[in-house]
């Protein structure tokens, strides 16, 4: 049979020069867009880590996506650690692989940063750590960001990224959704202004939390931002999505989010509109 | 059946279906109030405004219905951002009125629709937390049946959080986290046993103020509760129990 030989004469031949090819590239060098898939040599991605055909903005660790934006930085609250309240089995192997994967204890990195030369409180969420879901120990550094904000008049900046509540912290993961939230209306009866930036991907949760309650809402190019997980979505209805369906380009056009700012120009769209915030009000002295 | 099993049975039994009964058996003169006042109706969410031993109070429900079609309108009882919406006009009306408010709650979650999803379900969560948050008047929380997710803590930050007996609290419905945890919301039962969500351990974690028997359902002493503790939270003036409704979530 024709089609058999062949299939043999395929698999006895071919495939191992084929694998000894491959061998020769290693991996990491040639990258796919998780967005449009267009491959392209990693360099082209540049040091803000962007798919050079659609713009999209890789999922980097917070502390890569930190060096990104600013190099002042005094880091807060780095030990946190969460103590697996719900006795979650072999939830704690989960967190060190993820700590040793992020150098972080949870999933985000806050402190008190340069924008320019603009002090702030900035939050960066990590989706490299077990999906940057929301947990006590994000969700209490979080809290503590807003309120040392507060306490120190500082407007707020928190770059999301997050799959949504960390399920294996049960109820204590909704709590942080309240605990955060009245933090942030803290910061905002203090007269201060609170930024987030939606980066890829911001959902659950988080989306239903602090990231949707900011005074201005930025986002990355191409991030998924929203509530329900496209797959449940799908089941409900019996009907399939668009892939843009949960798109922050969609959110834009549906009123959600107030620009859409490319990784490498957010430091200075951040600038300017720190310099209004941050300018002399009317009637005080100069 | 084990006691995570039964609670759960319990929390969805068809009995606590309709909370149009509930809502007589509590209150009288009952008076709804329909719509979002910007789109839609969704009948998933029961408000209005009511009287409880004679005294004003605002009533805010979820509900499900107690036949398929009800049901189906309803979605089992998951709201749409139009239900949140109604939900937030009539507690910031109970906040102009100075009327404290009253919760019961029994929603899987907010309806995950795509339709739910387009018109920002996620954000008008975002934004009742934190509105409810802020109310200057008392709110009570009784959980009735199930209280899942965002859509479930969009009415209960509160200053008190009840649970009957046979309800559940928990970050999402078993099935939605067994199908995160494993990708087989088949293993709900096994997910149930591992998310603590039943009213004693939930107790234990203060996540909770109390557990309501099943009895004081039927026997009339519900009321007589939900009267005094109203009565109490009205004592305090309401920058001290705005301090303590904060208290309560921060210590998570």
């Amino acid at each position: 049979m024709l089609f058999g030989e062949h299939v043999k004469r395929f698999s006895s031949r071919s495939v191992p020069k084929l694998k000894r090819d491959q061998a020769k590239v290693p991996s990491g060098i040639w990258q796919e867009c998780p967005h449009c898939h267009a491959g392209f040599y990693f360099k082209k991605a540049g040091q803000y880590r962007v798919c050079p055909e659609c713009g999209y903005g890789f999922r980097v660790t917070a502390r890569r996506r930190l060096k990104m934006l600013t190099k002042h930085f005094d880091e807060w609250d780095s030990d946190l650690e969460t103590r697996n309240p719900t006795e979650f089995p072999d939830y704690q192997r989960k967190i060190k692989k993820a700590q040793s994967a992020t150098h972080l204890k949870d999933g985000v990195l806050t402190g008190k940063a340069l924008i320019d030369d603009y002090p702030v409180a900035l939050g960066i969420m990590d989706p490299l750590f077990i999906m940057g879901s929301l947990g006590t120990a994000n969700g209490e550094r979080l809290t503590r960001l807003f309120e040392k904000a507060t306490e120190q008049q500082l407007p707020v900046i928190v770059l999301t990224a997050s799959g949504g509540a960390r399920m294996q912290e049960g109820i204590y993961s909704l709590m942080q959704m309240a605990k955060i939230s009245q933090a942030v209306n803290d910061h905002g009866k203090a007269g201060l202004a609170y930024i987030s930036v939606i980066m890829d991907p911001t959902t659950g949760g988080v989306t239903a939390s602090f990231a949707s309650q900011a005074d201005v809402t930025l986002a990355e190019p191409k991030a998924l931002y929203g509530f329900t997980g496209k797959r449940v979505i799908e089941q409900t209805i019996n009907k399939q999505l668009p892939n843009d369906f949960q798109s922050v380009e969609n959110g834009y056009q549906r009123g959600l989010i107030d620009e859409i700012v490319p990784r490498e120009q957010l430091a200075q769209r951040l600038s300017q509109l720190l310099s209004i915030l941050e300018a002399k009000k009317w009637g005080e002295m100069t | 059946m084990t006691d995570t099993q039964a609670v759960i049975a319990g929390a969805r039994s068809d009995r606590k279906a309709n909370v149009y009964a509930m809502i007589d058996q509590l209150f009288t003169d009952f008076f709804e109030l329909h719509g979002d006042q910007i789109a839609s109706d969704d009948p998933a969410i029961v408000a209005g405004l009511a009287k409880l031993a004679d005294r004003p109070i605002a009533v805010i429900a979820t509900q499900k219905g107690n036949n398929l079609e009800d049901r189906m309108a309803t979605h089992f009882g998951s709201p749409e951002p139009a239900g949140y919406r109604k939900s937030l006009r009539v507690m910031r009306l109970a906040e102009k009125l100075n009327f404290p408010i009253i919760t019961l709650v029994n929603t899987p979650g907010a309806y995950p629709g795509a339709d739910a999803e387009a018109a920002g379900q996620g954000q008008m969560i975002a934004k009742n937390i934190s509105e409810m948050l802020k109310l200057r008047v008392p709110i009570l929380t009784l959980i009735v049946g199930e209280a899942g997710s965002g859509g479930a803590l969009a009415l209960a930050c509160s200053d008190q959080i009840w649970m009957l007996e046979n309800s559940m609290y928990s970050v999402l419905s078993p099935e939605g986290f067994a199908s995160i945890m494993w990708k087989d919301a088949h293993l709900a039962d096994k997910a149930a046993e591992l998310m603590r969500l039943t009213p004693d351990w939930l107790l234990k974690q203060h996540a909770i103020h109390r557990i309501i028997p099943e009895r004081m359902l039927t026997d009339g002493s519900l009321k007589t509760a939900l009267t005094s503790a109203i009565g109490e939270l009205c004592q305090q003036d309401s920058a001290t129990r705005l301090a303590k409704r904060a208290a309560f979530f921060r210590k998570f």
